[in-house]
């Protein structure tokens, strides 16, 4: 069973092909708040810079990021999502 | 629209300069996210500006997530545009966009 950050890495690659990726888990930071599981892999920061991204507002970046990863973004599974969205020459 | 929670939103939106879909309220948020977006507003002067708190409102709160074709809160909406979310806001208030598109738009501000 994947772990939630390489589904999530699963998912940006195929749907952005991104020029560079970091997922980073911020669940510890969040423990005994609301949203936090045991087990974690709730809150995630992803930085991603990719080609795709040209030309789009900052909310068409986020909102391609968003339907990447598709039924992953419930509150059940990624509850929390930091999202760092860039062309690759930035 | 017909969908009432639909077009409750839309009136929110319609009616007021800067909406704040958010967790909690400007003076106890809910969630970090939120207070991050509060934080903001206050920064920038905004002190009138219309909050929605969402977890008292689960009609609204699945209602918003359609609305902007957004899946979170806190949502951000000026002149009745959909700004963004936490991450959008702090990107574009430490760049200085958010500032001067308050400025261009018009919107009230406390100096």
């Amino acid at each position: 069973m994947a772990t939630m950050a390489e589904q999530i890495e699963a998912r940006i690659v195929a749907a952005l092909h991104p020029a560079s990726l970091e997922i980073i888990d911020d669940s510890h930071l969040h423990s005994g708040h609301a949203g936090h599981r045991a087990g974690g892999e709730s809150h995630f920061t992803v930085i991603v810079k990719a080609a795709a991204f040209e030309g789009l507002s900052r909310v068409a970046r986020q909102r391609a990021v968003y339907t990447a990863l598709g039924d992953l973004m419930a509150p059940d599974r990624i509850h929390a999502l930091v999202i760092r969205a860039d062309t690759p020459d930035t | 629209m017909t969908d009432p929670v639909q077009a409750r939103i839309a009136h929110l939106v319609g009616n007021n300069d800067v909406v704040l879909f958010m967790k909690g309220t400007p003076l106890f948020p809910q969630c970090g996210f939120s207070s991050t977006a509060v934080q903001i507003l206050d920064r920038l002067g905004v002190n009138q500006y219309e909050s929605v708190d969402v977890l008292s409102d689960p009609e609204v709160r699945a209602g918003i997530k359609t609305y902007s074709d957004w899946p979170t809160v806190p949502q951000l909406y000026v002149k009745g545009e959909f700004v963004g979310g936490s991450d959008i806001m702090m990107e574009m208030y430490s760049s200085g966009e958010l500032d001067a598109m308050l400025d261009e738009l018009g919107v009230a501000r406390e100096d």
